[in-house]
């Protein structure tokens, strides 16, 4: 189960509005979810480890070495607004 | 003469390059297929090629599911968040693939972020079945299957977290490869779930999915730290018989809750794989019935970080509110809000709540325990048998809208392909009959890296179902 | 009235010196233009992947064995989620539960851990001037982000801003002399933040912490560490309770405020990074750390110790690397001998050029003071020729006849014209009034052209006059 309260909480962390109809329609929704989910609480796990990666990898390390960075009109050209070459944003410390 | 586009992909690869046919006309005959297409399957199709066909793969066009990045070329996963977005780059296995002699004919449809089994969670409008157009082609790589299936492109990339692959592989009766995590490169694939994402092939055959899989995989990239690659080279197929191969059938995956149509099939290929040679038994994965569940926390819990980066500051959508258009909080907030679709909400929110202070171990923690016991299933399993078989999915292609009311039952079509998801394994859909007139999948899967293996099994299988590809014409 | 006792931890952040970012190629940035260091990895674009940059595993691994760390076999990368402009995929990567270090110590104090991760990008903030349409904004330069950043957390050992101050500077040279870091407070290769909290002297439980962040300064980093000592004794001594939060030192008004917002506390959700695969500390990454450690700080002080340095200089010279190998150079040298030690560490410490000077030249030059072949001031004379033109410090006190005017037999007629020059002050001095010895000394000093010592002149005077 997960109210109302849960869904806008958890909504706010994930940087989500929802509507009032949205929040009641979700919270319905990942309830039922949630109470087919939950069905693994029925097991017995004691001491069995988490897996993390599937596959064993050794070592994925990458040389010190550079490689070419992209030119700047190129990291710009995807911005809904820029300025001074840099991507504009309303100030995290206004308010 | 046939058409062009008649031929597999691996004959007019072979025909290419003797010199038989011209590549320039192979793609223009594609080409206009795909501009053609009525089922929703492209989302961006290409003017020309724009890679040499010189190459094994002998200039025979990709279809390439959306959310792959390709420079230049709209990547924009299903999503209204990344609507008319161009990459600056372009996806390890895309070139790899274009080196070889693959180039792009164009960016098929999908569920948006590859969530979903139906394809209608595509900002962009949901992908029809070429068999039946009120159907679903089953997702989340539903234009890549579709166009498959239809003949708009001869072969296509899809990827595959719980079945992405071999769903919609099944439902629209065209065999599609969910290889071994970590064979494939995942550099420049927009993620859902980076633990489990893994890129594969869709082909009309079983020889030119091995053809395109064995240009997929070779050496780790260097750009992905999870990539293993593959130590051998993929063999094509060429078995006619099944002698000495054990297929075990888990119980747990080829019972309660299939359909009848689809079981009736499956059993007939069962007694067609013993009459090649093979010894079918039954097996035990004790744990499946729970994957779905794992699935359900674990893909949830990585989207919703690696969705996080949509925030309206670097690309894509940005919105802000009428109200207070300075405020940065409410743009991350309405941008999300107006970007994302409700599927994608959905997960976003289950992830964010396994992960969060309180919950995490009970959620997040549990589930990959699930996951130890759901490989230790298979290994346990695989002492026994060379190969599982199942059905790929529970029912044949639903009508649209028929499940979207309920997510929790369009989940459920994931039952019999998230546990080799969650292990890691590979695993392929051949189709293996019809069903009230509907393809229906026969899935395959191996102990990690056996591909090739099961490849050839497959084929075997393939030859002697002799399923006919012929598609009932629109009307 | 209860005594409290301040009880500090610090944080540290470190960024590293590697050639690359940590998780991509893109060089580190040193001031160049806007988002000119940027590819699909460090801007957070959808599908880049990460790779663990094989440098700054290196250098950590050095900053742990520095640290007397347990170095971890296997570590772990996690996700630290959280939204910022400055985040580009709104999750950092750093480490958590397996960090590439565990408990360790510098000096006296112990170690927590010692960990990997990324930075952040900067943020300019360009006001509501700045922009045509008036509105409040900030730009985004994405150059800084994925630069290699080293975690230190120590335990809450330190007990005042002073100490905090005084270990920190250790820690500084430490990185510094591994070569592993710039370690520069004011460029912000280094960073600090503070644990504080008071507790009753002779308690042994932690009272309620504060964490005081990016004290930009050695000078902050004192003064903020005290002025929240200061501020947490003041509620406490009124009876009141403090209250956990994270908080900002203003160095111009030195005022603390709260940095807790609106919003809910942090829920960063940590989770393994599934991108990156666990780095395992393999017996040649080891070796290599190993073999690239120089000697630190801690240790060269004390083996300066040995060499009959004081406890001040043998640390002045093991922290600034530069002097101390100038010292070492200079002390080995032919002209050398082990009780020049503390007198070339002087001269190092306090005399403008010494350490400019070719080693041996200065250690001739010191030698040549210590045993009054010339006086202190001749041995500046030639150190500043020996700094501006080269040369054999002898060779310029032979040629230009600096040598001191020494002994009885040489110093004495010098003496004996001075006093007669300067008969009434001869008369005073015979009298028993030393006060105008200094005339004779100028006297002798102005006809050897300083070569002379005044102390040996004051000497002969008193001999001469059979006082
Ligand atoms: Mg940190
Ligand atoms: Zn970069």
């Amino acid at each position: 189960m997960i109210d109302r309260d849960q869904v806008l909480h958890v909504a706010r962390l994930a940087r989500l509005r929802l509507t009032d109809e949205e929040v009641d329609r979700m919270a319905g929704e990942l309830s039922s979810i949630l109470d087919h989910v939950e069905r693994i609480e029925e097991l017995d796990l004691e001491g069995v480890p988490a897996t993390t990666h599937v596959i064993e990898v050794g070592n994925a390390l990458r040389a010190d070495e550079p490689r070419p960075s992209l030119p700047r009109d190129v990291v710009l050209a995807a911005a809904p607004a820029t300025q001074d070459g840099g991507f504009l944003v309303p100030s995290p410390q206004a308010g | 003469m046939s058409s062009l586009t008649d031929l597999s992909a691996a004959a007019a690869a072979a025909a290419v390059n003797s010199g038989e046919i011209d590549a320039g006309e192979l793609f223009e005959a594609y080409r206009e297929r795909a501009a053609a297409d009525d089922l929703n399957a492209f989302l961006w199709v290409a003017e020309s090629p724009a890679s040499p066909s010189d190459g094994p793969l002998g200039g025979v066009p990709l279809a390439v599911k959306d959310l792959f990045c390709t420079e230049g070329v709209p990547s924009q996963s299903g999503s209204k968040i990344l609507e008319g977005y161009r990459p600056p780059y372009t996806a390890t296995v895309v070139e790899q693939l274009a080196r070889a002699g693959a180039p792009l004919l164009g960016k098929t449809n999908q569920d948006e972020f590859a969530m979903g089994s139906s394809n209608e969670n595509s900002a962009f409008g949901p992908v029809l079945n070429p068999w039946d157009r009120s159907r679903v082609p089953g997702g989340s790589s539903g234009g890549s299957a579709a166009a498959v299936a239809a003949g708009l492109a001869p072969w296509a990339l899809g990827t595959d977290t719980g079945g992405s692959i071999r769903q919609p592989a099944a439902l629209c009766g065209i065999v599609g490869l969910k290889p071994t995590y970590g064979s494939v490169s995942r550099y420049g694939m927009i993620a859902f779930a980076s633990s489990l994402d893994q890129a594969g092939p869709f082909g009309r055959d079983v020889t030119d999915v091995a053809l395109l899989y064995r240009h997929m995989t070779g050496a780790p990239d260097p750009l992905d730290s999870t990539s293993v690659g593959h130590q051998h080279e993929i063999a094509l197929p060429t078995a006619e018989r099944l002698d000495g191969i054990r297929l075990g059938v888990p119980e747990e995956l080829s019972g309660e809750g299939i359909e009848e149509g689809v079981l009736a099939r499956f059993r007939e290929t069962l007694a067609l794989a013993e009459s090649l040679g093979a010894t079918v038994q039954p097996c035990r994965l004790p744990h499946a019935p729970h994957a779905l569940s794992a699935y359900y926390l674990l893909a949830p819990a990585e989207a919703s970080s690696n969705l996080a980066r949509y925030d309206g500051v670097r690309y894509g959508l940005r919105k802000t509110d009428p109200a207070q258009p300075d405020d940065l909080l409410s743009m991350y907030t309405s941008t999300r809000h107006d970007g994302f679709g409700d599927e994608v909400k959905r997960r976003i929110l289950i992830g964010t709540y396994a992960l969060s202070s309180g919950y995490y171990d009970a959620y997040y923690g549990r589930a990959q325990q699930v996951r130890t016991k759901i490989s230790e299933d298979f290994a346990a399993a695989f002492a026994d048998v060379d190969l599982i078989v199942t059905p790929t999915t529970p029912s044949v292609a639903f009508e649209l809208g028929a499940k979207t009311a309920d997510p929790l039952e369009m989940y459920l079509n994931d039952f019999c392909t998230v546990p080799m998801s969650l292990a890691g394994i590979p695993a392929l859909s051949i189709p293996c009959g019809l069903s009230e007139g509907l393809p229906v999948g026969l899935q395959l899967c191996g102990p990690a890296f056996s591909e090739s293996r099961m490849l050839d099994a497959a084929y075997a299988l393939e030859q002697a179902i002799g399923f006919q590809r012929t598609i009932p014409e629109a009307s | 009235m209860t005594e409290f006792e301040p009880v500090i931890g610090l944080e540290i952040h470190v960024q590293l010196n590697t050639r690359t970012k940590m998780f991509c190629g893109c060089e580190l940035s040193f001031g160049e233009e806007p988002n000119t260091r940027c590819c699909p990895t460090c801007l957070g674009l959808p599908g880049a992947l990460p790779v663990v940059n094989a440098g700054a595993i290196h250098r950590g691994l050095m900053i742990g064995l520095a640290l007397e760390t347990e170095l971890a076999r296997r570590s772990v990368f996690h996700r630290k989620n959280y939204f910022y402009p400055d985040s580009p995929k709104a999750y950092q990567i750093s480490q958590f539960d397996e960090p590439l270090c565990g408990p360790g110590r510098l000096g006296e104090v112990r170690i927590h851990r010692v960990h990997l991760e990324e930075d952040a990008a900067k943020l300019i903030h360009v006001g509501a001037s700045g922009r045509i349409d008036g509105s409040d904004a900030s730009i985004v330069d994405f150059n800084r982000c994925g630069t290699p950043l080293v975690e230190i957390v120590t335990e809450p050992d330190l007990r005042s801003a002073e100490q905090a101050r005084e270990w920190l500077t250790l820690l500084r040279v430490t990185l510094r002399r591994l070569g592993v870091s710039d370690v520069n407070m004011d460029e912000g290769s280094l960073r600090c933040d503070a644990n504080i909290s008071l507790r009753p002297v002779g308690s042994t439980e932690l009272g309620t912490k504060t964490e005081l962040k990016n004290m930009n300064s050695f000078r902050f980093l004192e003064r903020g560490v005290n002025a929240e000592i200061a501020r947490q004794r003041e509620i406490l001594a009124a009876g009141e309770a403090v209250v956990q939060e994270t908080l900002h030192f203003d160095p111009r008004t030195e005022r603390i405020t709260s940095l807790r917002s609106k919003e809910e506390a942090h829920d960063y959700r940590y989770f393994p990074e599934p991108d990156l695969v666990p780095v395992a500390i393999s017996a040649e990454m080891l070796a290599a750390a190993k073999a690239a450690m120089p000697e630190l700080p801690a240790a060269r002080a004390e083996r300066l110790e040995t060499l009959g340095l004081s406890a001040d200089s043998a640390r002045l010279l093991a922290f600034r690397p530069e002097l101390g190998d100038r010292f070492e150079e200079a002390l080995a040298s032919g002209d050398a001998s082990p009780e020049l030690a503390q007198p070339l560490a002087n001269w190092l410490s306090n005399e403008d050029g010494a350490a400019d000077a070719a080693p041996a030249a200065l250690a001739a030059i010191v030698a040549m003071v210590e045993d009054k072949t010339v006086t202190r001031d001749a041995g500046r004379e030639v150190l500043s020729r020996v700094v501006a033109d080269g040369g054999d410090p002898r060779a310029i006190v032979e040629a230009e006849g600096l040598g001191a005017v020494g002994g009885d037999d040489e110093l004495g007629p010098h003496v004996d014209a001075a006093l007669a020059a300067n008969p009434d002050v001869a008369e005073k001095l015979r009298g028993g009034d030393m006060k105008p010895v200094g005339v004779i000394v100028g006297h002798v000093m102005r006809e050897t052209r300083g070569r002379a010592d005044g102390g040996e002149v004051t000497r002969l005077v008193r001999q001469k006059l059979g006082l």
